[in-house]
């Protein structure tokens, strides 16, 4: 879709963990702070795992395995519901998150 | 920090002249005279619409008597509904210089831009005046975020929310807005109100908002967003709110309002009654024009995807949240926000320097949209009904 979701920043090493940046004690997922790429070492609440997909970076992965229709938490607020189980590290995005308020629109979509 | 001292009373930090066209069939001619005039503190700005409207009326009296204004030129075609002379009256009230051209009657445009030229060089004279000493409780800032992704909420957003909060300390009125933008943080904005019938205010402004993007079929979310890794409104919502610090809400205003003191203010720019005329705002310059005309001498402008935008009549400062946009936009950036994230500054170290660069801006140091030539400039139909005594505590107590 664009080109920072396949762009890996120089100084990312496989086997270091990803950055993941936690808002709020609250939320239940994570900010990647660098593109993350099947097999990435992740560290999520003290466990060690293999990131299942690709995450672009500033997007958000699970930090825990969501349940469908379960509040995703962000900034310790809810921006929405899950439409579908997520597993703990999958990109959490607009395939798997819907808005509580108004649906997100994408460019094919016009106002007429 | 030196201002113009205005005759209200109110100083601005530019003595800008603006060039205004009543009507899209005077624009030509208006943007013709800013060109040749070539002159960084002449713009343009005006009004497209040929039929009459009251907020457009409101918002170009607020616009032309605006602080960082020292003089205008109105430019209409002459057969257009807008009070030409209704405008000029109370430009002169305000006691600025003001000259109306009308291009019906000045030969055309040839002769009508060889005059407007001539106007703008005596307005400039006449508006010439020496700054005086101006301090932070005078002065008046908007924010906004344009071209979100998902770094804005966490770097340049709360930067600048740090940012609203020491102004704020020190006595200045700050401005943010977009109820649109703000669904899902109606709750917590309303536990911040300085009364519990602001905070109902605020969250009835909010339901307003979804009532009325929920009618047009969109919420305001551009694709950019979601490739940027946003997935919903309330995500970006909560995001664009960080903007707002953590001082208290001392009002609620709509477009035109002038916060009545110091504090932090929600700009409601939604309009009232049924949707009439169409999205509320239509881009970001919309909102930066209504930021304006509540008396806004600058404007903090947040972006990850990269927005380039400057405006008319008020400097817009830029702050980019995304270390990889800074890199590819940096000519178009004031601040880098993004090193928050690559480890090479603090929240709280980004929030001092957009502090201090707010006061250079307010002393005169041009931005980098400023000294670009940027003056994007946009105003369209709306409808607002006026705000109610329970949106300014302070001043309905005073």
């Amino acid at each position: 879709m664009t080109e920072a979701k396949t762009r890996r920043a120089p100084e990312a090493r496989a086997d270091e963990p990803a950055r993941l940046i936690l808002l709020d004690a609250a939320d239940n997922v994570l900010i990647a702070v660098r593109a993350v790429a099947p097999g990435d070492l992740l560290v999520i609440d003290g466990a060690a795992l293999a990131a299942p997909e690709n995450v672009p970076a500033g997007h958000k992965l699970a930090r825990t395995d969501l349940r469908a229709g379960e509040k995703v938490l962000k900034y310790g607020a809810p921006i929405g519901a899950a439409t579908r189980a997520v597993a703990r590290g999958a990109h959490v995005h607009t395939h798997n998150l819907r808005s509580d308020y108004i649906a997100t629109h994408s460019r094919e979509e016009d106002a007429t | 920090m030196k201002g113009y001292l205005r005759q209200d009373g109110r100083k601005g930090i530019r003595n800008v002249i603006v060039v205004a066209y009543l009507v899209e069939c005077a624009h030509h001619v208006a943007r013709a005279i800013v060109t040749r005039s070539d002159d960084l503190d002449v713009h343009l700005i005006g009004f497209p619409g040929c039929f009459p409207n009251k907020y457009a009326a409101r918002m170009m009296e607020a616009l032309c008597a605006h602080p960082n204004v020292g003089g205008a030129l109105l430019v209409s075609l002459g057969c257009e509904s807008f009070n030409r002379s209704a405008l000029a009256r109370a430009v002169e009230a305000s006691g600025r210089p003001v000259e109306t051209l009308v291009i019906q009657e000045s030969g055309g445009t040839v002769a009508s831009v060889a005059a407007g030229v001539e106007a703008v060089r005596r307005l400039k004279r006449a508006a010439a005046a020496e700054p005086a000493e101006m301090s932070l409780d005078e002065l008046v800032v908007g924010t906004i975020c344009g071209g979100s992704d998902a770094t804005s909420g966490i770097t340049a957003n709360p930067a600048v929310g740090r940012c609203f909060d020491m102004l704020i300390a020190n006595g200045a009125a700050c401005i943010f807005e977009e109820t649109g933008e703000l669904l899902g943080c109606e709750r917590i904005m309303a536990e911040r109100a300085a009364t519990p019938e602001l905070g109902e205010e605020i969250r009835r402004a909010v339901e307003k908002a979804e009532r009325y993007y929920r009618a047009l079929g969109f919420s305001s979310f551009a694709p950019g967003n979601a490739e940027g890794g946003l997935t919903t409104i309330e995500e970006k919502s909560m995001g664009a709110y960080a903007k707002s610090g953590a001082s208290p809400i001392s009002g609620l205003i709509k477009p035109g309002d002038r916060p009545p003191g110091g504090g932090l203010y929600l700009l409601d720019v939604v309009p009232d009654g049924e949707p009439r005329f169409g999205f509320p705002n239509i881009a970001d310059n919309a909102e930066i024009v209504e930021l304006i005309a509540c008396g806004a001498h600058l404007t903090l402008f947040t972006t990850g995807r990269g927005s380039v935008v400057g405006s008319a009549i008020s400097p817009v400062v830029k702050i980019c949240a995304n270390p990889d946009t800074y890199r590819k936009l940096a000519g178009d950036m004031d601040v880098n926000a993004g090193r928050i994230l690559e480890g090479g500054a603090s929240l709280d170290a980004v929030g001092e320097e957009i502090f201090e660069l707010v006061k250079a801006t307010a002393s005169g140091r041009r931005t980098v949209s400023e000294a670009l030539g940027h003056q994007e400039f946009i105003l369209t139909y709306k409808r607002f009904e006026p705000i109610g005594p329970a949106c300014l505590p302070r001043a309905a107590a005073g």
